[in-house]
C-alpha cells in the first residue's frame, strides 16, 4: 500500500485500498494495487506517469466509469463503488464533469446541442438547457460558435466546447483526461488557462491526467502513479 | 421528445445509407399495403359471407346443375327462411376480355337473401316488373359507362339462346351499391325466367346452386346435413355447407391466395429484417465510442438501449410508414386490372397490422445493436 501524503483535512475524494485488475484471456494484470488517494475540494491536481501506469484507469474509477476489483472510493458522502448502475450514472450526470482526449463531441451535433447533452438528464426546460448551455459556450470563450459543427472547429475550440460540456451541470468534481494531448502548444495553453481559471474562480476540484510536464506545473499538486502506486515524485 | 433532435441527427449521420435503407423499408411495405388490396379481391366473399347463409351445390362439382324443383324441397326444411337459385352464365361485353360475374336469379328472393345489394325501391319495382331487366354493380357500371335505361348485350359462351344467337339483350333497370365494405359490386344479375324460357330445352328448369337463408347460424351444420339428406340417393346429390366454407374453397381453387401473399410478404420482411438491422449493427458499431461518451455523461443503460431502439423505430416508422401511405394512395387510385377485381382496398385489419409490423421490424431489427449498447462497459469502449 502507498501513501502519496497526510491525507488533507475536508477530503471531497478518497480513495482507500484500491485494487484494479484487469483480465486479458487468461491472465489477470494488476493495473493498481493497494491505492490510496484524498483529494481535498477545491484542489487541481495532476496526475502523470508512463503509459499503461494506471492513470486513466484511476480517473475511471473515481469518476464511476468503471468499478474497483476491490476497496473503496469515495466522493462526498456518497461511496461510488457500492452504487448501483442505474444510480451510478444518475450519480455521474449530477456530480461529474468529463474532459477527454480527443474531445468526444458528438460530430452530428452543434457545439450549443453537444454542449446541452448533459442537460438532457434534468428536468430543465429546452429553453434553460439553450440558455445555460449558451453561458457555458461563453465560458470557454465560443459564444460566437454555437451553431458551429465539431468539423468546423478547430482542435482547441473543440476542447473548449468539451470544457463547455463538462461544467454545464455544474458537477462537483472535474476529472480531465489528457485534455491538452491532441493540442498544439497555444491551444493546450489556452485550455490550461481555463481550468485553472474554473478551478480559481469557480472552485471547481480537477484531477488532470497528464504526460505533459508544463501541463502539470499548471495544477496545484501533481502525483505520479507507476506500477499502481502512487508517489510525489517521478521516479526516473 | 427531447432525445428525437439526438436520435434524427444520427439518423443524419450517413444520409444515403438512411436513405437506401428507408427506402428498402418503404418498398417492402408498400408491396405489404398492395398485397393486402389483392389478397382482399380474392377473398372478399369469404370475408363478408353471412353466417346465416348456406351454398347447396352438387355434390359432385359446381358445373353439375341442380333442378329448380330444389328450391321448393329446400324451403320446407326447417330452420330455413329462403332460398334462391343462382346460374353461372359465364358471358362478356363487347370484348372477350370484358367478363365479369353474371347470374340469372329470381329478383324478389334474391333481394331478400342478400340484403348487401341496395337497389332504390323504384329500381326494385323495376326490376320486378322488367322480364329482361338486369341489375348491376356500380363498379362494373362505372367499368363500362353503363346507365339506368341502357340496353345491354352480353355475348353467351356458355348458354346459347334456343334460337341458337349467342347475344343475349337486358335491360338495365337498376345499378346497386355495395351496403357494406367488400361487398363484390362487379357482378350482373338478370331475371330467371326470361334465362330459363329462352335457354334450350335441355337445360331448362336447372339452377348452378341454391343460395339458402337459414333462421339461425349456430344451426348451420345441422341444416346442411338436412338438406344433404333431403337429396341423398337422388340422381342430383347435394353438398351444403356455410357461404363462407364455399367461397374459400372457391377461392382455394386458384390456389391458397392468403398463404401466397404471406409467403411473398413474410420473404420480403425478411429481407428487410436483414437491411434494417445491418443498418443498426453498423450504427452501433461505428458509435462504440460515443455511445460509451453518453454513458460516461450520465446517460442510463437503458437510457442507450431505448435511443438506439427509438432510432430503429424512426427508421422504420418514416420508411414504413410512407410505404403503406403510398400503398394505401396507388390502391385508392384503382384496381391493377381495371375493374375486373371485384373489390380492391386495403382492409382496416391490415392497415392496423401494417402499423404493428412498423414496430415490430424495428424492435426486431433494432433490440439486438440496442443491447450490445446497452451492455458497452464504459472504460472498454473509452480505451477503443
Amino acid at each position: 500500500m502507498s501513501e502519496a501524503q497526510p491525507p488533507p483535512k475536508d477530503s471531497l475524494v478518497r480513495v482507500r485500498n484500491v485494487d484494479k485488475v484487469f483480465r486479458r484471456g487468461s491472465e489477470e494484470v494488476h493495473v493498481l494495487g493497494g491505492l490510496n488517494l484524498e483529494i481535498p475540494e477545491g484542489e487541481f491536481l495532476a496526475l502523470m506517469g508512463p503509459s499503461g501506469s494506471g492513470k486513466s484507469t484511476l480517473l475511471n474509477l473515481v469518476g464511476g466509469l468503471d468499478r474497483p476489483s476491490q476497496g473503496e472510493i469515495a466522493v462526498g458522502d456518497v461511496r461510488v463503488d457500492r452504487l448501483s448502475n442505474r444510480k451510478l450514472a444518475a450519480w455521474r450526470a449530477r456530480h461529474i464533469g468529463l474532459v477527454f482526449q480527443f474531445y468526444n463531441l458528438m460530430p452530428v451535433l452543434s457545439a450549443r446541442k453537444n454542449v446541452e447533452l448533459p442537460l438532457l438528464l434534468t428536468h430543465l426546460s429546452r429553453s434553460e438547457r439553450r440558455k445555460r448551455a449558451e453561458i457555458a459556450l461563453d465560458i470557454v470563450g465560443l459564444s460566437h460558435r454555437l451553431n458551429h459543427y465539431p468539423r468546423t472547429l478547430s482542435g482547441g475550440e473543440q476542447q473548449r466546447v468539451g470544457i463547455a460540456r463538462a461544467i454545464v451541470t455544474d458537477p462537483t468534481l472535474l476529472l480531465c483526461d489528457e485534455p491538452t494531448g491532441d493540442l498544439d502548444r497555444k491551444s493546450g495553453d489556452e485550455v490550461l488557462d481555463l481550468l485553472q481559471a474554473l478551478n480559481r474562480d469557480q472552485g471547481k476540484t480537477i484531477i488532470m491526467v497528464t504526460h505533459d510536464m508544463q501541463a502539470a506545473s499548471r495544477a496545484g499538486r501533481t502525483l505520479y502513479l507507476d506500477k499502481g502506486q502512487l508517489s510525489t515524485e517521478a521516479n526516473v | 421528445m427531447k432525445y428525437l433532435l439526438l436520435i434524427l441527427s444520427n439518423l443524419k449521420r450517413h444520409k444515403l445509407r438512411t436513405a437506401l435503407t428507408m427506402l428498402s423499408i418503404l418498398v417492402a411495405f408498400l408491396l405489404f399495403a398492395y398485397l393486402a388490396a389483392i389478397r382482399t379481391a380474392f377473398t372478399a366473399g369469404i370475408d363478408v359471407a353471412d353466417l346465416d347463409r348456406l351454398i347447396v351445390r352438387h355434390k359432385v362439382s359446381l358445373v353439375q346443375l341442380l333442378p329448380a324443383s330444389y328450391e321448393a324441397r329446400i324451403e320446407q326444411i326447417e330452420g330455413v327462411d329462403e332460398a334462391v337459385g343462382q346460374t353461372w352464365f359465364g358471358g362478356y361485353y363487347q370484348e372477350q376480355r370484358n367478363q365479369f360475374a353474371q347470374m340469372p336469379v329470381e329478383p324478389e328472393e334474391f333481394m331478400d337473401v342478400y340484403p348487401e345489394f341496395v337497389l332504390s325501391d323504384e329500381e326494385r319495382e323495376a326490376w320486378l316488373s322488367t322480364r329482361t331487366g338486369a341489375i348491376a354493380g356500380r363498379q362494373i357500371a362505372e367499368r363500362f359507362g353503363w346507365k339506368v335505361g341502357d340496353r345491354i348485350p352480353i355475348t353467351a359462351s356458355i348458354w346459347t339462346k334456343a334460337d341458337g344467337s349467342q347475344v343475349w339483350d337486358f335491360d338495365l333497370v337498376g345499378i346497386y351499391d355495395a351496403g357494406k365494405k367488400g361487398t363484390d359490386d362487379t357482378q350482373f344479375f338478370f331475371r330467371y325466367d326470361y334465362f330459363d324460357e329462352s335457354r334450350p330445352e335441355w337445360g331448362r328448369g336447372l339452377v348452378g346452386w341454391y343460395t339458402v337463408r337459414i333462421d339461425d347460424p349456430e344451426r348451420s351444420a345441422e341444416i346442411s346435413a338436412a338438406i344433404d339428406a333431403e337429396f341423398a340417393n337422388s340422381q342430383a346429390e347435394t353438398k351444403a355447407e356455410p357461404e363462407g366454407a364455399f367461397l374459400q374453397g372457391f377461392a382455394n381453387q386458384i390456389g391458397d391466395i392468403g398463404f401466397i401473399m404471406t409467403s411473398i410478404v413474410a420473404m420480403v420482411f425478411f429481407t428487410i429484417l436483414l437491411v434494417a438491422g445491418n443498418t443498426m449493427a453498423y450504427a452501433v458499431r461505428e458509435r462504440t465510442n460515443e455511445l460509451a461518451v453518453l454513458k460516461a455523461l450520465g446517460f442510463t443503460d437503458i437510457g442507450v438501449l431505448g435511443l438506439i431502439l427509438g432510432e430503429a423505430l424512426l427508421l422504420t416508422a418514416i420508411g414504413g410508414g410512407i410505404g403503406l401511405l403510398l400503398g394505401w394512395l396507388m390502391v385508392r387510385g384503382g384496381d391493377p386490372t381495371n375493374g375486373m377485381l371485384p373489390v380492391f382496398f386495403i382492409p382496416d385489419r391490415d392497415l392496423v397490422i401494417g402499423i404493428v409490423l412498423i414496430a415490430v421490424t424495428a424492435f426486431v431489427a433494432g433490440i439486438l445493436p440496442a443491447l450490445q449498447a446497452q451492455r458497452l462497459r464504459i472504460a472498454d469502449a473509452l480505451r477503443r
